[in-house]
């Protein structure tokens, strides 16, 4: 058994007090000046501790009050009341909600995951990853302990091509050739940022946290600084215009690089391997219609690792497109159907704004997943996308430090990891690997739905 | 003891039994909160004329000008068409009638505020809100929320016979089987599910644990031991044997008339429980028999229990230890959850409780909230119709919870195959919880709930507890009643698995539809 991977996590300090939901809204004039004040009655001291940033022009009365209405309650004159934010509603967008970027920050900030009481407050379900629900075990499967440690749940993802059988000859030797192999202690890498602010601090951010966690950053070969030397164990360097003589001395600490799927890339695959027979070359592919038979072509002819890339809301290119998990089920089946399926390692993004996404893409077909936004969010980016305009991030992104930024993307990586084992934990599972593809072991909306669909018709 | 009593009455017992009758509880808050605030301006000259028209006592005398009280009474802009609209008809135009901006900030998309606000007329009142509120359905935009009750109507010749309210019985039997043991029947189609001492405050358990006898069901401790102040209730009281054992004993078994097997539950499945230290105070340590301030985690799985048969050794123990009680398995919803249905049947269980992904809890990763397990729409039709299939439907009394909100939600439940539900949330909102989702931080619920906090607790008393969570269940049956009425039934057992009488208005057209919707 391989040592138990855990990621160390310390709470990691907000620069700027984030966007809440609500204000309080006390007015003084007709204070009846009670001995006894409800704001001195406040069981979370609020108006007791309370303070402001000048700089935000922000009120800690609005992050710190809970919502539970007491004050607005008890106060005999009526003078308080909790009024809805206007600013929370306009952060991010359809996608990527005020909910889930709250839900992010908070991660980033503690390293903890979201735990809250009272059940579930939100949607029945929902477009995209919203329709579709995790299985559990009871009684007739066991489940397993692995957030308290008391059972070991493996979130190793293997990255590269494998062989389906070994060969030995006549004298017992291996007959056949190993491709490597290149494991990931978390199913997921990071991908390139769709937006973003002058990147050379950001980035270094992200290739640190990829470095601590045993991952993998995919960084534009146009974009490289040599800056980022140090981290070229956890690069993998986007080969936009293919084997490069130039890049060459790169390529000796690399351990996967990644080409744009085009015509040769086979081809490039080839040349890169001559030049260094144990890197790994995965192939950037966007979500289409047509991804399952080219990827089926590819991995007959040798390929290793695809990187399926969905847009930032999780579709894919198409008149009529899909989301990125129905795409994936569909490669996933027809890759299965042509015996292709284990061969070859599937990296998909797009549209992975929290953790159970991650679970989601992987039981719908992906080996792992790729990440990108989410580490912007997890350094305080509000998903503005002003920067994607040229005007200046309204939390200055660009001069984050590398090491505050750094331990913020650690801290949100682990939420995502042992959010991850929670989930696997209670389908009983033991290895990301198995969880790989399971969609029986999950329940899709369109299939629960049907019992419905046929209420008050005949036949 | 008492239900043996009463059937030995003079006269025969109704088929229905009686209920008590609701007592008007109000908020125990200054303010009670409202949807509509009421200004009165400058210009009044403090007439007393809108005290005298509201019929619903928002008003009242104040020095200078009226207090409003009681805005969470007022009607809202509905009232416009009334005589004794206080707006148009005071002769100074002083009165502006104004949403509240608080208002909108309650709740989520499965409660909303209006949920919410009817569910705490109902506790206050013991009747369905007549403000502008929608007490029927929230805002998820599934499940419940897009399901219809649908009412056979006058001029298609389905029009069922006129029934009156007190044909009508909202009785049901837990004990489904044809074992010796007692049969046990609840007067109405509800009982409340497990929280746990330490969850919440000894004062909403025992309010909880009242209401329910008040109403003749039950209710259930919960994992976290059998406190002494419930013995006086113990035929009311279904205790719970969890994953943690947690303050059980052969002893505690012995007292009740129901012994539920937790499994798993629906706010976090297959997940174990975990009690924050902060929450184990020496009360909680001593019922649990575990040490104050250190968290107490409540294992998932059984280890103990890896098949049905491991089940039915457990099963077979409870009743070996108490001849006289029945079984309850509570379970949450995988996929294969008509597999683990009939297996609980076959173990020998009485009632099995499906706990839908929906449920609440004191606290759980909101991953697990959200994405475990599928939600209780969904699980009680495949049950039941796996059940049937199975020829042992009658055999086994069906409870489901889970993100049950109202008497509309446990109709349309039952309607898919259940035979009553059982309920939590909705309780803690009687006694007026606004689900800030801040159960499990610092010192607890700040309104004094689900906490453990002396002072805290303090908040609220047993008395006004128990007749807000009566009340409300009160108007649930008054409401349920008035479902089954219009449906022609005389009783709720006619209804359980009557998928007929429910339309998803996703998935039809208008004119598809013969009959009311409701």
């Amino acid at each position: 058994m391989p040592p138990k991977y855990h990621i160390q996590t310390a709470s990691v300090a907000n620069r700027f007090r984030s966007v809440t939901r609500s204000g309080v809204i006390a007015w003084e004039e007709g204070c009846l000046k009670c001995a006894r004040c409800v704001k001195k009655e406040c069981v979370y001291n609020v108006y007791t501790t309370r303070s402001l940033d000048e700089r935000q022009m922000l009120d800690s009365l609005d992050s710190a009050c809970q919502d539970c209405f007491r004050c607005v309650q008890n106060c005999p004159a009526r003078l308080i009341q909790k009024g809805v934010n206007p600013t929370y509603r306009t952060v991010g967008d359809h996608y990527w909600t005020p909910e889930i970027l709250a839900n992010l920050w908070a991660q980033a900030e503690t390293g903890k995951i979201p735990v809250s009481g009272a059940g579930y407050g939100g949607p029945f379900s929902g477009p995209g990853f919203d329709a579709m629900w995790t299985d559990m075990s009871e009684i007739v499967r066991p489940t397993r302990d692995g957030i308290h440690g008391r059972e070991y749940i493996s979130t190793t993802a293997d990255l590269g091509r494998k062989v389906m059988a070994l060969r030995f000859d006549e004298q017992g030797e291996l007959a056949n050739a190993v491709p490597p192999l290149v494991e990931i202690p978390v199913p997921f890498i990071f991908d390139l940022l769709p937006f973003s602010p002058p990147k050379r601090r950001i980035s270094s951010a992200i290739l640190r946290a990829a470095g601590e966690l045993g991952t993998f950053v995919v960084i534009k070969e146009s974009e490289w600084l040599p800056l980022y030397e140090r981290y070229l164990p956890n690069t993998m360097l986007l080969l936009d215009r293919g084997p490069d003589a130039r890049n060459d001395h790169l390529l000796e600490r690399m351990r996967i690089v990644e080409v744009p799927d085009n015509p040769a890339a086979l081809e490039w695959q080839r040349i890169l391997k001559e030049k260094k027979p144990d890197l790994l070359v995965a192939i950037r592919m966007p979500a289409t219609p047509a991804a399952g038979a080219r990827i089926a072509d590819l991995t007959q002819e040798g390929a290793e690792i695809i990187h399926l890339v969905a847009d930032e809301f999780g579709m894919e290119e198409a008149d009529e497109p899909f989301f990125i998990k129905d795409r994936l089920k569909e490669i996933h089946l027809l890759l299965v159907d042509k015996g292709l399926r284990d061969q070859i390692t599937i990296i998909a993004g797009g549209g992975v704004a929290m953790a159970e996404h991650m679970a989601k893409v992987i039981i719908c077909g992906a080996d792992a997943v790729s990440c990108d936004i989410p580490l912007l969010v997890a350094m305080e980016c509000r998903v503005c996308r002003r920067c994607a305009q040229g005007i200046a991030c309204p939390v200055g992104l660009e001069e984050v430090d590398p090491g505050w930024g750094s331990r913020r993307v650690r801290n949100l990586m682990a939420g995502w990891h042992n959010q991850l084992l929670e989930i696997m934990g209670a389908m009983g599972m033991r290895e990301v690997r198995r969880l790989r593809g399971e969609m029986g072991r999950a329940m899709f909306f369109e299939d629960l739905e049907r019992e419905f669909a046929s209420l008050g018709k005949k036949g | 003891m008492q239900a043996t009593k009463a059937m030995k009455g003079k006269k025969p017992r109704k088929k229905s039994a009686t209920l008590p009758a609701p007592k008007l509880t109000p908020s125990r808050f200054r303010y009670a909160l409202s949807k509509y605030r009421l200004t009165i301006g400058p210009s009044c000259n403090n007439c007393g004329l809108c005290i005298e028209l509201c019929p619903y006592g928002v008003y009242a005398k104040g020095a200078r000008v009226p207090r409003t009280p009681n805005e969470h009474l007022c009607m809202g802009p509905a009232c416009e068409k009334n005589a004794f609209y206080c707006v148009s008809r005071c002769p100074v135009n002083a009165i502006s009638m104004r949403p509240n901006p608080s208002f909108q900030l309650l709740g989520d998309r499965r409660w909303t505020a209006d949920l919410l606000a009817s569910t705490w007329h109902m506790a206050e009142t013991g009747h369905a809100p007549y403000q502008d509120l929608n007490y029927k359905t929230g805002d998820s935009g599934g499940g419940f929320d897009k399901l219809r009750l649908l009412y056979p109507v006058n001029g298609n010749g389905n029009q069922p016979k006129e029934i009156k309210e007190k044909e009508i019985s909202l009785a049901i039997e837990l004990n489904r089987s044809n074992d010796t043991r007692p049969k046990v029947t609840i007067p109405v189609p509800l009982y409340l599910g497990g929280m746990s001492f330490g969850s919440v405050s000894i004062v909403a358990m025992l309010s909880r644990v009242r209401a329910a006898t008040a109403l003749g069901t039950f209710c259930c401790t919960g994992e976290g031991g059998y406190p002494d102040e419930l013995k006086p209730y113990d035929d009311h009281v279904i205790t719970q044997v969890a994953t943690g054992l947690f303050g059980v004993r052969e002893e505690t078994i012995q007292r009740v008339r129901i012994v539920e097997f937790k499994y798993a539950q629906g706010a976090k499945p297959g997940l174990g429980g975990h009690l924050l230290g902060d929450k184990v105070t020496p009360a909680v340590a001593k019922m649990r028999e575990a040490v104050t301030g250190s968290a107490l985690f409540s294992p998932f799985p059984f280890h103990s229990v890896y098949s049905v048969e491991d089940h039915k050794k457990h099963v077979d123990w409870i009743k070996e230890i108490n001849p006289r009680a029945l079984v309850s398995v509570k379970v949450s919803t995988p996929t294969d959850v008509d597999m683990v249905a009939v297996g609980s049947y076959y173990a020998g269980a009485h009632i099995i409780q499906l706990d839908g992904s929906y449920g609440g809890t004191g606290a759980a990763p909101d991953i697990a909230k959200k994405n475990i397990a599928m939600p209780i729409e969904y699980a009680v039709p495949k049950v039941h119709k796996f059940l049937t299939a199975e020829g042992i439907r009658d055999g086994i009394t069906v409870i489901a919870s889970g993100g049950v909100r109202n008497a509309y939600d446990a109709a349309k439940v039952i309607a898919l195959g259940a035979d009553g539900v059982c309920l939590g949330t909705a309780d803690m909102v009687a006694l007026e919880c606004l689900r800030c989702h801040h159960c499990e931080s610092g010192r607890g619920c700040a309104r004094g709930i689900a906490t453990t906090d002396e002072e805290l607790t303090k908040l609220m008393d047993v008395e006004w507890g128990t007749q807000r969570i009566t009340n409300m269940y009160l108007a649930w049956c008054e409401q349920l009643k008035s479902i089954l009425k219009r449906l022609g039934m005389k009783s709720i057992t006619e209804l359980t698995g009557r998928m007929d009488a429910l339309v998803h208005i996703d998935y039809m057209k208008k004119e598809e539809i013969k009959g009311e919707l409701d």
